[in-house]
């Protein structure tokens, strides 16, 4: 895939998500500019191209429920909740820093 | 008989150094006391006259030695009469011994004379007496909260006590919030503290919470972080929530501002921010992940940190902080980091416009929180009673004759894997085991790895083994999937119960983690 086909992002994964990384808790990506369908490239993509890809862990619903990033995730797009920038839909720009945190309970 | 010797003598020592403990802190409070009386606020003197002849004779008019005379008969009727003088407003906002406690924050202008007093008037609760707990109510209490509730129906465990500072070696076994109180009484006695030794359930939040005007979340389950984030929406107290696991931490202020539901201004709660609970299996506790003590010590630190932020801050300020998550990961660089939240959800089950979280609600039962986050379905049952071994019967398999045929087995007779991670694996494992660790096996990919070769080159029956007896059992039946099993010919079972069973029925010197 040539440089044109594709955004470099960093990916980030916090709070143990990367036990399903394989230990990795940062990835300089290079994510496909568009979609299956043709679209521009959102955020569900690149949970989607992660879960294919990226993660090798077979426990795919550890990471993904329902077609989205599963209940205890927070998504942070270039460090702010996913909910400021639109969720899933937010489509993901040249040099973004998205990052995925599980939520800890341990006290 | 040796080991009992040892063992009294040792419970003798403890006690000793329990009773040695008490003698100081009872002889700590006694001079406190008296420390206490002996400031008692002396009658306030009148401004000089110097128009009266009296005082321009008294100051001026006689002899030096006679003046002294006066001053030592007054002093002796004003002993006389100490006892029994009445309250009289203080002459200072704070007490004497507090200007001298406070003094390092009281300069600060942070804090001051004003953030002290709004400090002292304070009446926070700290919701878990453990690795969050501990430091946060330490700090709090050090710092002059007027009053300090403590939370929890715990009792001291001896694996408690590398992270949860005010707990002892002498005071394992005792109730988490008694001796929690010993060790903060002995730090600051100015600080009323008050328990409630019983844990936290939807029907007694509310009474519990009423009366406190900022709640600390240093809970450890997703249950309870829902209660305690409803209960201070209902009752609009500013909650500080944090936890830990492993080498990481987060940290949130929520509802801050903490305006009535449905009030766009306020804070989000956690809710907003976690409106579905996660999957009980993605939920790990510190006994079955581990954590590292000054990691959690240092989110319960934060915890205080913000506190006092909130407790001080003028009433005035209007600006509050914009909502953010701190993350902390021992082990990168940088440290911290803070990300920013969302605000307060529009459809927020707890602080919206449309809550369906509500007083009554919480009070009849009807908000489930057990149900809505679900528990792990056990799967106790997974195995038949032939594929399980109880640890006793394990042991006569290793070194004992066989009732019917009279052979003598042997641990080589056998295949025993034990599927802990690697690094509890080599903190104590029995005789003779191979380690599989249970990620390799549940992280597998395609049919052949190394271990599923190895095991194939015998024809040896496998014994699994893990820590209490869960994973085993997922194990064995990954094995017999994989055909290791040899279509039922090879017998392949795992040992009830774990290694906390071989512990308890046949090796007692068996480590305990
Ligand atoms: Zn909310």
């Amino acid at each position: 895939m040539s440089n044109d086909d594709t955004i470099p992002i960093t990916i980030e994964f916090s709070g143990g998500l990367e036990i399903l990384f394989s230990n990795q808790k940062k990835y300089n990506l290079p994510l496909p500019f568009k979609d299956e369908s043709g679209e521009p490239a959102n955020v569900a993509f690149l949970v989607r191209h992660l879960c294919d890809n990226v993660m090798e862990d077979p426990r795919k619903e550890l990471f993904v429920l329902d077609g989205t990033v599963r209940p205890g995730i927070l998504v942070l797009i270039n460090e702010a909740d996913w909910e400021l920038e639109g969720e899933d839909k937010y489509e993901v720009q040249k040099g973004d820093h998205i990052m995925f945190v599980s939520t800890l309970h341990g006290g | 008989m040796a080991a009992v010797i040892s063992s009294l003598r040792k419970q003798i020592s403890t006690c000793e150094a329990t009773l040695e403990d008490l003698r100081h802190q009872l002889a700590e409070a006694e001079r406190i006391q008296r420390q206490q009386q002996k400031s008692v606020p002396q009658k306030r003197p009148l401004a000089t006259d110097p128009a009266s002849p009296l005082d321009h004779d008294m100051n001026f008019g006689v002899p030096d030695d006679f003046r002294s005379e006066i001053f030592a008969v007054l002093k002796q009727e004003a002993k006389a009469v100490e006892g029994t003088e009445s309250e009289e407003p203080s002459r200072w906002p704070l007490e004497k011994n507090e200007y001298k406690r406070y003094g390092r924050q009281l300069i600060m202008p942070e804090v001051g004379l004003q953030g002290q007093l709004r400090l002292k008037k304070a009446r926070i609760l700290v919701v878990g007496v453990g690795g969050l707990g501990c430091p946060a109510a330490a700090y709090l209490v050090g710092a002059g909260v007027g009053t300090l509730g403590l939370v929890d129906d715990d009792v001291v465990e001896e694996s408690n006590l590398h992270r949860q500072i005010l707990h002892s070696t002498a005071r394992v076994g005792m109730t988490k919030v008694q001796s929690a109180m010993v060790a903060l009484n002995s730090l600051n006695p100015n600080v009323k503290l008050l328990p409630h030794i019983s844990r936290l359930t939807p029907d007694t939040a509310i009474s519990t919470f009423k009366d406190y005007d900022l709640v600390l979340d240093c809970t450890d389950t997703p249950t309870s972080r829902y209660l305690i984030s409803d209960t201070c929406v209902l009752l609009r107290k500013t909650l500080v929530s944090a936890s830990a696991l492993r080498i990481d931490g987060q940290l949130m202020v929520l509802n801050n501002p903490p305006s009535p539901p449905g009030d766009t201004t306020g804070g989000p709660c956690y809710r907003c921010v976690f409106p579905k609970p996660p999957p009980p299996e993605s939920v790990v506790s510190c006994g079955d992940g581990g954590i590292l003590g000054p990691v959690v010590g240092v989110m319960g630190i934060l915890q205080a940190l913000e506190a006092i932020k909130v407790l001080t801050q003028t009433p005035a300020a209007s600006s509050v902080d914009p909502p953010s998550l701190i993350l902390f990961s021992a082990y990168s660089n940088p440290m911290f980091r803070s990300v920013r939240l969302r605000n307060r959800k529009a459809k927020c089950a707890a602080c919206s416009a449309h809550a369906t979280v509500t007083p009554e609600a919480l009070e009849s039962g009807s908000l489930d929180y057990v149900q809505f986050c679900g528990s792990v379905v056990s799967n106790n049952d997974a195995l038949l009673p032939d594929e399980r071994i109880s640890a006793q019967n394990y042991a006569h398999i290793r070194s004992g004759v066989n009732p019917f045929t009279g052979t003598v087995s042997s641990k080589d007779s056998h295949i025993l894997v034990d599927v802990r991670e690697k690094v509890q694996f080599e903190l104590c494992n029995i005789d003779g085991s191979v380690n599989v660790p249970f990620s390799t096996v549940s992280n597998m990919q395609g049919d052949e790895n190394d271990w599923v070769t190895q095991l194939r080159k015998s024809e040896k029956p496998i014994f699994v083994v893990c820590r209490l007896g869960n994973d085993s059992q997922v194990v064995v039946k990954k094995m017999k999937q994989l055909g290791l099993d040899a279509g039922g010919k090879r017998y392949i079972g795992d040992i009830r119960g774990g290694l906390r069973a071989w512990r308890q029925s046949v090796d007692v010197e068996f480590p305990e983690y």
